[in-house]
């Protein structure tokens, strides 16, 4: 699928990630940010493009601050851009979730 | 060639042979005989010390590849540190070594500046943070960083392995002849207890105060059989930044949750009987035990007979309450511990050396019964790390850590994950705290015993509302919660020691890859 407009999730407070998604061309273009990226930055990065690769999104710029935030918050903060930049928020993919 | 330690690491041959080290080996001290230092002497009869320029005194005293020290006790506060450096680096001095009881914040960005210049091109220290450490962990200095604990410091320069040739000694007030003190005047931050190891064993000690008083002053802590010149400058420290200023007790839940546990473990100990002695340090959780603790004291009718270390406001609380006897004063975190130095005659202000050097008649730790430690990390050999960071860059320091932990019961208290960082961990990045001399780990879900302290395993296992966990199982939470890390990446090249108290060799630290 292809994003329909740039969109965000997320805050910057610690624990938190601040997830955001513009269209992109090649593939998925990680900018990240984050006090531990050395030891989670590919996690981080897998966890966002396997919840992207869920919604059919094939190309995005993304944009990562990441506050320490846990897994599941990431994976979270990920759908809830999804769904924002696909303007879907008002019909969610259930079965993504 | 490298060889396991006791504690499981690699020390590299060449450092062993180069520097003249031993590894680690144990806990234990034993009774060696030592051969102490004393420094020359330049005698004089004069009766005024007092000197307006602090350029010449450094002229008169500082000699290229010197040794010169500092203490810290004005904390984040201090002026001195950058006022002397700011000159040595203008005259243009050469290859000294910096040897200051610890460094704070505040002194960072003129090392670096130092370090850049080849002004400094050694360094012994308790610990460093922020960008200094960052400078070092990425190989701004030729010769690894020494890093020692408050006792292992004392030990250094009684020895004369830290042979201190100018201290630069701030304080608050003296008179005109050195007689001086930590407790008195606008910038007072109470004991000067690692200061005075300074003002014992330099060959030139330099005193610079804003306060001179009248002669002779007293309490002399310092005293004018020690100094060699007096500088007056016009402020010597921002007393707002020296200490925390008053202090507040944790919210946090977890935090209040880990205070309360560790409350619990003390008070089922076979320790908490009349008499008994503690330490607790700073921070938010340390400072909510004292709280819990004081309840405690009062419902079983408890009274200690000391309390040690850095001391702070809530532990003068219970000084006044009569709950413990003695404070025995090494630094004061605040400033009601600072202030309260010279009406409480029960607050002894002691020495680094009498507080925790292990090469001696006997240290306080030595008869510590409980200690309240923190940890950036935590492993399954109990082996603890304060001194770098998750990423492997140097931000803390060993303070009186190594020292504290050969109390009778030593409580490593931590929440057991930082974010996305696991405290529990399988294996520390660096190891200054033998995992031999810790005893129970307390975590928000948990605690967790050291299994040589079989007797411990049997009197803290029933405590109502505690559970107990293995040192592994409680690795596995932490490991659940923030899933596993990429291993740091260090090149070959080591930028710091991590001695033990006793002057072995427990770790190293390498420059981190970036």
């Amino acid at each position: 699928m292809e994003i329909k407009k740039s969109a965000i999730a997320g805050t910057l407070e610690s624990s938190d990630v601040q997830i955001m998604l513009s269209t992109g061309k090649n593939g998925f273009e990680f900018e990240l940010e984050s006090d531990v990226a050395k030891q989670f930055g590919d996690q981080i990065k897998e966890t966002i493009v396997n919840v992207l690769k869920k919604y059919k999104i094939e190309n995005a710029e993304i944009r990562v601050i990441d506050k320490g935030a846990l897994d599941m918050v990431i994976k979270a903060r990920a759908i809830t851009a999804a769904q924002r930049a696909l303007d879907i928020v008002d019909t969610p993919q259930w079965e993504v979730l | 060639m490298k060889l396991k330690n006791n504690v499981g690491r690699e020390i590299p041959d060449e450092i062993l042979k180069e520097k003249g080290y031993q590894s680690f080996q144990t806990v234990d001290f034993g009774n060696s005989v030592i051969q102490r230092d004393a420094p020359k002497v330049h005698a004089t009869t004069e009766n005024n010390k007092v000197v307006d320029s602090l350029q010449d005194v450094v002229l008169k005293t500082v000699k290229d590849g010197m040794t010169i020290s500092f203490h810290h006790h004005f904390r984040e506060g201090d002026y001195v540190f950058n006022k002397v450096m700011r000159l040595i680096i203008d005259y243009g001095f050469k290859n000294l070594t910096l040897a200051p009881s610890s460094l704070t914040n505040v002194m960072n960005e003129i090392v670096v500046e130092a370090i850049g210049k080849g002004v400094v091109t050694n360094i012994t220290s308790s610990g460093m943070r922020g960008t200094l450490g960052d400078a070092i962990s990425h190989g701004a200095l030729k010769n690894p960083v020494i890093f020692r604990s408050h006792g292992g410091r004392a030990r250094a320069i009684e020895s004369g392995k830290i042979k201190i040739d100018v201290a630069f000694l701030g304080v608050p007030n003296s008179d005109a002849m050195g007689n001086a003190n930590g407790m008195d005047g606008k910038t007072a931050f109470g004991s000067l207890g690692y200061a005075l190891m300074d003002a014992k064993y330099a060959e030139k000690v330099v005193l610079v105060t804003d306060n001179i008083k009248p002669y002779p002053n007293t309490p002399a802590s310092i005293k004018q059989t020690q100094v060699d010149y007096v500088v007056k400058v016009d402020a010597v420290g921002d007393p707002d930044k020296i200490g925390s200023g008053a202090t507040r007790f944790t919210k946090d839940p977890k935090e209040l949750k880990i205070a309360k546990t560790v409350n619990e473990v003390i008070t089922h100990s076979p320790y908490f009987k009349e008499g008994f002695s503690f330490q607790t340090g700073s921070g938010g959780a340390a400072l909510a035990v004292t709280r819990f603790l004081r309840q405690s004291m009062i419902a079983n009718q408890i009274k200690a007979s000391f309390a040690l270390g850095g001391i702070t406001k809530p532990t003068i609380d219970l000084l006044e309450e009569g709950l413990v006897q003695k404070v025995m004063d090494v630094q004061d975190f605040d400033e009601g511990a600072a202030i309260s130095m010279h009406k409480n005659k029960n607050q002894q202000e002691i020495d680094a050396s009498w507080y925790a050097d292990p090469a001696n008649k006997g240290a306080m730790v030595d008869a510590l019964d409980v200690v309240i430690l923190s940890a950036l990390e935590v492993d399954t050999q109990f082996n603890v790390n304060v001194i770098s960071g998750s990423d492997g860059v140097i931000r803390g320091a060993i303070g009186g850590h190594q020292d504290a932990a050969t109390a009778k019961l030593t409580i490593i208290s931590a929440p057991l994950v930082r974010g996305r960082i696991a405290t529990v961990v399988p294996n520390v990045t660096t190891v200054v705290t033998p995992g031999d001399s810790v005893d129970v780990v307390v975590t928000e879900i948990g605690i967790a015993i050291n299994p040589k302290r079989k007797d411990l395993l049997k009197l803290l296992t029933k405590i109502p509302g505690v559970p107990v966990l293995t040192i592994e199982e409680m690795q596995k939470k932490a490991q659940e919660k923030v899933g596993i890390p990429k291993q740091l990446e260090f090149t070959n090249r080591v930028v710091a020691l991590v001695e033990y108290r006793d002057g072995s060799l427990i770790d190293v630290i390498n420059e981190v890859k970036e």
